[in-house]
């Protein structure tokens, strides 16, 4: 073992900026995501059929294909065609392709927003019918139901499984390696084994830093469902 | 264009194989490694609790490159100390199915763990006192039983597994995903849009393997929750 390699300053720097990039990643699809999911559950439990079959649709082929496919369909399939490369710098639309990191960023977050989607879905169906019958009593409107009462209470409910969402996604970002311009966490393991052709030393490292980032995560997330799901925790003796 | 779609047809047989030989692995894995975070040994409980921790709480690409080329040199170097000197290279295939199954294990473990302890202990205890050995136990009181309990989660576990399978094309495995991303550049020249409708078509089999899986662990469920009562409302 030559771990003395890792510890070399551009190692070390390959490696931190790889942290970067996959946090950026990371935050930025998560965040989209999530927003984005809250109106696509609420039409995913709509009883109007063109609101409900469009998102169901779509949640179905995104979570029965695999991601790489997703970002190999953006990044080969449109990113890299001549007619996109040849007018990005003129059309507003396609200027974004330019930027691998986008790519990238849409493929990850039309993935987790599907994933989201079902399970807010799942969190706003098991709403108790007892609280909404008690809005309707107090005389709310519809928004005013969907507001104050099942969106709070289904995001909270949403929080354990989405935790494990994200840690996904956290992992699926390794993924971004994939794609030549970028250099993830999982892209700079990659270079330093080609560099030295030393595959434990590389992985063993890139794996530790996602086991650190996977372990913050859950932390955060304990902490987070302590603050917002305490009324759901078991009584303590 | 044609030769291509054939082509990746051809490739989705090689996923499949790839999918079912690492669930294969994973279920022994986990079935493993279920039954050491039960027994009644620390080591035991220890060794399963790592496994299932680390191995779920890093990338499955990064362990797939880390066990694909660390295992080649560990491999090899290990011969060395035996005094095989010819260099071996690890069969692609063995490797992926290896490696992926050594990752679905450890989610295996979990969903196996959890369904074993969801059997009233009754059910075991009333067979060993017929006087059934553990292993006769295990198989035909604990094992029938748990596979209703394990079944939606391993349906997810499946799921998530068959689309895990399309990160072999990464080790250079001729996987579906793999020949489609060759036929995409090959084709380019034919047409600009055929990595796009290539990435496409490949997608739609995904989706068909997923959805007949579906389907059939569906039907699955109902044979095995046949005499269950479940809550009704």
């Amino acid at each position: 073992m030559q771990f003395e390699v890792i510890f070399e300053p551009a190692t070390l720097k390959l490696f931190g900026q790889g942290i970067l990039v996959s946090l950026k990643l990371l935050f930025i699809s998560v965040t989209i995501g999530a927003v984005l999911s809250i109106p696509m559950a609420i039409m995913r439990v709509s009883r109007n059929k063109w609101l409900s079959t469009p998102v169901w649709l779509y949640t179905y082929v995104m979570r029965g294909t695999p991601m790489l496919i997703q970002v190999y369909l953006i990044y080969y399939g449109v990113a890299q065609l001549e007619f996109v490369q040849s007018n990005w710098d003129t059309v507003p639309l396609l200027m974004p392709f330019k930027d691998a990191l986008f790519c990238c960023v849409l493929a990850f977050t039309l993935n987790t927003c599907a994933y989201t989607t079902e399970m807010l879905a799942g969190a706003i169906r098991d709403t108790n019918h007892g609280e909404i019958e008690a809005a309707r009593a107090m005389g709310m409107s519809r928004r005013q139901l969907m507001w104050r009462i099942v969106l709070p209470s289904a995001l909270r409910r949403t929080l354990p499984a989405y935790s494990n969402e994200v840690i996904m996604m956290l992992h699926g970002t390794s993924l971004a390696s994939t794609v030549p311009a970028l250099m993830d966490i999982t892209g700079a393991a990659r270079s330093v084994y080609s560099d030295f052709y030393l595959p434990f030393e590389a992985f063993i490292t890139a794996g530790a830093i996602y086991l650190v980032l996977t372990f913050t995560l859950v932390w955060c997330f304990k902490l987070a469902e302590r603050r917002w799901l305490a009324y759901l925790q078991p009584r303590k003796a | 264009m044609e030769e291509y779609i054939v082509n990746i047809l051809k490739g989705s047989v090689l996923t499949m194989e790839v999918a079912l030989g690492s669930l294969a692995v994973a279920v022994v894995l986990g079935l493993l490694g279920a039954t050491a975070k039960l027994a009644q040994s620390k080591p035991l409980n220890w060794l399963a609790g790592i496994y299932s921790t680390v191995i779920r709480g890093i990338p499955d690409l990064v362990l797939m490159l880390l066990i694909f080329y660390g295992g080649q040199i560990l491999l090899n170097k290990g011969l060395e100390l035996v005094g095989y000197e010819e260099y071996i290279e690890i069969n692609p295939f063995l490797a992926g199915v290896l490696t992926i199954g050594f990752i679905y294990g450890a989610y295996m473990t979990e969903t196996f763990r959890g369904a074993i302890m969801a059997i009233p202990k009754g059910q075991m205890e009333a067979g060993y006192a017929f006087g059934m050995s553990k292993s006769r136990v295990f198989f035909h009181i604990t094992v029938p039983q748990m596979i209703r309990l394990a079944l939606p989660s391993f349906t997810n576990n499946w799921l998530v597994l068959i689309k895990a399978t399309a990160l072999v094309s990464i080790l250079g495995l001729p996987d579906m995903t793999m020949l489609a991303k060759q036929a995409a550049s090959a084709a380019r020249d034919v047409t600009p849009l055929a990595p796009m409708l290539f990435f496409l078509f490949t997608g739609a089999i995904y989706l068909a393997i997923t959805t007949v899986s579906l389907i059939v662990l569906k039907q699955l469920d109902k044979r095995y929750s046949m005499g269950v009562r479940r809550g009704e409302f």
